[in-house]
């Protein structure tokens, strides 16, 4: 605007600043020109006077005396109130603008500071960082350090204990040596003693035995001349000594041995019988290869046990594959229980009843029975480690001898029972024959009786065929016949009767055939009644006692001592 | 149980005839016999001084009495109390007589061991050993009676000469391997010598009848070493006591170690421990019928130390006795030494531990069965076995201190010896019941 440009040229000359407020004018000239725009556009001809007013109320505002006065109705303004105002205007902006100048380099100078501070706080965190590393460093080598002196610390603590150790020894050491000193030097003292005084004395005591009699050797042999024979037969006895004891002991540890083979063979067949049988039992997911392998395997291993003998096992290699294939199988077994367990407890965990009740009551039930197995042959090898050390340890001779005879006692109480059944088979055989031998010998009475009989009636019939009949006979012939028939009854009661004596039970009767079958033939009429048939025997006392009942003749022959049988029998007296 | 009425001794020489039948006692000079059932004195003999040691032979037949101090030695002979047998050792002395294992021999001892003089009673001859050791234990007769191990020192080194006891023929000479032999003992089947060294250097080898070196057997270097050894009845087994409290056991099959048994002085495990008054016993099974109070664990073993300055110190296992059925060995600690331990050698473990209230002096196991009998120096004896334990107190006027005792070979019988008297202990044949 021209006015304000007016003015500024007017007031250069009352402006004592230096060039720079002059070019910073000249910017708020600018800045006016850009703003002076929009005064422009502020104050119109139409409404000057609200511009006036509202150009009042602003100075009014900012502190200063107002520009125009509503005093008269003239539109003029006070030029030098104006004027005033805005040279105050100007004095205020020029204050602003310093106040903005000295606010900015403040500012700069603030900014700078800023930028300084951190950089030296950048350079300080670092060197924290580094002390900061430095101090774990030493720490740590501190730490180490305290370690090592502790120990040291230690170390030396035990040799300290050592050398006090040491010395204790060295001094029970040095008193043991002082002490064996001084005892040799009261020996030696002795000695010297002793020698001086045989020095010096002059009779010398002898040695001598005075002996009443000579007595014999303690075994009654007379001794020997040491001759190279002696000495011979000294080295042989000595060796032989050894050679027994070194026999005894191999036996001893070759019977062990056998034993605990035998064991562990066992062992292994009872494991193997086990685990092949459990394993169609278990249900386990993942075929078993192995199992089947291992199988086919051990079935070789027997066989291959199988063919060998044992003396074969004494080899180191049928040893050590005898012991690896039970080391095997007890791994096995022992993963086998394993996996029992877990599928045990995995069961239990799945909460279906019926499913895991079977396998946990097999599984259950398989446990048990395999303990029980491990018992019987904890057992079983107990047992046998028992019966070794019976035969191993000396036994005196009543157990021998009651253990010998033990070997036979089932075989002997059978021979006995056979014994017995023998016995009463025997008797019952003699029972018969005795009835047979009487039932024959009362039949050939019989038939005699029916013989006599049928002579008597023959005879009777012939001679009642004659003219001479004699009545006279019959009552003998009847009374013989009585007496016979009498005879007869009273024989065989007496037969009944003898035979009840001499049918007393004795044990082992020896069964005479040949005797009992002769007096059956004897008594069939057979042979010759008159030749003598005496039984065999030795031992049997025999009495023959006749005895008269009657008219009959019965000669009964009675035993004493009835180590044999033989019926009785009854010779009938030649009529 | 029975006790007989007391009788004198001196020297506590005190012996039961090896056939069991007749008990022979010194007193003072003379040597009463008597028999075993009747304590009858059948025979009464008078020697010439007073007896250091008395000796049956083995056919119980003679009896051998010497005297150290005079340097005689008597045998007198039971079958012919007339018959008379004098050795005069003469000028050289006598330090030790014994007989040999054919009842006909009698070897003496000369002062400062010179010699050994073989004397025979059959034919008057005399023989020499020369060089003999001077040691703990330096002739040993196996059991058997055939051979006779002697250690012997020549030229700083040791020997073992091993005899034939039959005519004294020298079988094998042989250096061993030793610092200082202090003692040699026959397997008791007569087929391996186990030979041990000094306390200063802890060696136990064992040879063969034929003198062949069969192992060596050291636990330890540089302490005070083998203190007592000895053999199991069936010669399965070796114990080794050592002054360091222990005993090992070595096998027969492989010469090697098989147990440790230690004797700590406080005693920890799960088995039950008992009192019966004085005698305090710790025992395997808890099947004890009549013991009384049952005391709870742990028990600790008085110890007494010993002086460190002194040599032969009171420490460590000086007495192992196997029971003659080899189920049991009992120990002795010498600085426990009120306490007896037993162990179960099927077990290989503790079986009991006998707690008395003074120092056990004395304890041997019976010949026949496996029952331990053992002595204070008071008036009881104490009897152990693995069904029970009794203490039972000796009823004699006066009161009789028990040193020592012996059992009987066959007759189930004790013989206690007192300081100058002694008395018999008859058993009843089931003794463990009560």
């Amino acid at each position: 605007m021209p006015e304000s440009s007016l003015v500024k040229d007017g007031r250069s000359s009352s402006v004592e600043y230096g060039a720079s407020p002059l070019r910073q004018f000249s910017q708020s000239s600018l800045l006016l020109h850009r703003n002076s725009y929009m005064l422009g556009t502020f104050c119109t001809e139409h409404n000057v006077q609200q511009c006036l007013s509202h150009i009042n109320q602003e100075i009014s505002s900012l502190g200063l005396p107002p520009v125009w006065t509503e005093s008269g109705n003239s539109s003029e303004l006070n030029i030098v109130a104006v004027l005033n105002c805005m040279y105050d205007l100007i004095q205020l902006h020029r204050r602003g603008l310093r106040t903005l100048e000295s606010m900015e380099v403040e500012q700069l100078k603030s900014s700078s500071n800023i930028d300084h501070l951190q950089l030296t706080i950048t350079r300080l965190k670092e060197q924290l960082e580094l002390s900061k590393r430095e101090n774990t460093g030493l720490l740590e080598r501190e730490r180490q350090l305290q370690l090592k002196a502790k120990s040291l610390q230690s170390c030396l603590k035990n040799e300290k204990e050592e050398v006090q150790k040491l010395q204790n020894i060295i001094a029970s050491r040095a008193s043991q040596y002082n002490h064996e000193m001084k005892r040799k030097e009261r020996e030696f003292n002795k000695l010297k003693e002793r020698l001086n005084q045989l020095l010096v004395d002059k009779k010398e005591k002898k040695q001598a035995i005075d002996v009443l009699n000579n007595i014999g050797r303690a075994d009654g042999k007379r001794s020997l001349w040491k001759t190279e024979k002696t000495e011979a037969k000294h080295e042989g006895e000595m060796y032989k000594t050894l050679l027994s004891d070194y026999d005894a002991r191999q036996r001893e540890l070759v019977l062990e041995n056998a034993e605990l083979r035998k064991v562990l063979q066992q062992m292994k067949k009872d494991m193997v019988s086990i685990l092949s049988s459990r394993k169609p039992a278990v249900k386990s997911d993942k075929p078993e290869h192995s199992g089947v392998q291992a199988r086919s395997e051990e079935e070789e291993e027997e066989v291959f046990d199988s063919s060998k003998e044992s003396v074969e096992l004494y080899c180191v290699h049928a040893r050590e594959k005898l012991t690896n294939s039970i080391r095997l199988q007890w791994r096995r077994l022992k993963s086998h229980v394993e996996r029992l367990d877990s599928q045990a407890s995995l069961v239990q965990m799945v909460e279906s009843k019926d499913t895991d009740a079977v396998p946990q009551e097999t599984q259950e039930e398989e446990m048990d029975r395999l303990k029980l197995e491990i018992q019987q042959c904890k057992d079983f090898i107990q047992t046998q480690q028992q019966l070794l050390q019976q035969l191993s340890s000396p036994c005196d001779e009543e157990t021998a001898s009651l253990l010998s005879n033990c070997y036979m006692l089932q075989e002997k109480e059978r021979l006995g029972e056979e014994w017995k059944t023998l016995e009463e088979q025997r008797k019952i055989f003699e029972r018969e024959r005795k009835n047979f031998t009487e039932a024959a010998i009362r039949l050939s009475h019989e038939r005699k009786a029916f013989e006599e009989d049928r002579a008597t009636w023959l005879k009777h019939q012939f001679l009642n065929l004659s003219p001479f009949a004699d009545s006279k006979k019959t009552p003998l012939l009847k009374s013989k016949s009585a007496f016979l028939i009498s005879a007869e009854t009273e024989a065989p009661e007496k037969l009944i009767k003898c035979h009840s004596d001499t049918a007393s039970p004795t044990p082992r009767c020896v069964p005479l055939a040949s005797a009992s079958t002769a007096d059956l033939y004897r008594t069939l009429c057979l042979i010759p009644e008159n030749s003598s048939v005496q039984p065999k025997t030795n031992g049997e006392h025999v009495e023959e006692s006749s005895m008269f009942c009657g008219d009959v003749f019965v000669q009964h022959q009675q035993w004493e001592h009835s180590e044999d049988h033989t019926p009785s029998q009854e010779k009938n007296s030649s009529i | 149980m029975n006790f007989s009425e007391v009788f004198k001794q001196s020297n506590q020489l005190c012996k039961v005839s090896p056939d069991g039948k007749y008990l022979a006692t010194c007193v003072q000079y003379r040597l009463v016999v008597r028999d075993v059932s009747t304590l009858q004195i059948m025979h009464l003999y008078t020697c010439l001084d007073q007896i250091s040691h008395m000796e049956w032979s083995s056919d119980s037949l003679f009896i051998l009495c010497a005297m150290y101090k005079r340097g005689l030695v008597q045998v007198w002979s039971l079958e012919q109390p007339d018959w008379h047998c004098k050795i005069d050792e003469g000028s050289i002395g006598l330090v030790s007589s014994r007989w040999s294992p054919d009842g006909r021999h009698i070897l003496n001892t000369t002062e400062f061991h010179l010699r050994i003089t073989v004397w025979s009673l059959c034919t008057k001859a005399v023989s020499y050993i020369k060089y003999p050791k001077a040691c703990q234990k330096g002739i040993d007769f196996s059991r058997d009676g055939s051979y006779m191990a002697l250690a012997e020192r020549r030229d700083c080194k040791d020997f073992v000469s091993i005899f034939v006891c039959d005519d004294w023929h020298l079988l094998r000479h042989f250096e061993t391997e030793t610092q200082d032999l202090a003692g040699l003992e026959w397997s008791p089947n007569g087929c391996v010598l186990a030979v041990w060294d000094s306390c200063l250097e802890y060696k136990v080898l064992l040879y063969s009848l034929d003198g062949r070196l069969l192992s060596t057997y050291s636990a330890y270097e540089w302490s005070l070493g083998v203190k007592s050894v000895s053999w199991s009845p069936s010669s399965q087994f070796l114990a080794i006591g050592s002054y360091d409290e222990k005993v090992r056991i070595i096998n027969h099959i492989t010469w090697k170690k098989i147990a440790q048994f230690e004797h700590p002085a406080t005693v920890e495990s799960t088995k039950a421990v008992s009192q019966v008054t004085n005698f305090v016993s710790l025992i395997n099974s808890l099947l004890l019928p009549h013991l009384d109070e049952i005391c709870s664990l742990p028990v600790q073993i008085p110890v007494v130390k010993p002086d460190p300055d002194r040599a032969n110190p009171k420490i460590g296992v000086s007495v192992l006795a196997f029971s003659s059925d080899n189920h049991y060995l009992a120990t002795k600690n010498d600085n426990m030494a009120s306490a007896v331990w037993v162990w179960n050698m099927q077990k290989m473990s503790l079986e009991a531990v006998l707690e008395q209230t003074s120092a056990v002096r004395c304890f041997q196991w019976d010949p026949r069965h496996p029952r331990l009998a053992l002595c204070t120096g008071n008036t009881k004896l104490y009897l152990w076995s693995p069904g029970g334990c009794v203490a039972v107190q000796v009823p004699t006027e006066g009161g009789f201190q028990v040193h020592s005792l012996n059992w009987h070979c066959s007759d189930n019988s004790l013989i206690l010896l007192g300081k100058e008297q002694l008395c018999l202990c008859y058993m009843e044949t089931d003794e463990e019941d009560k």
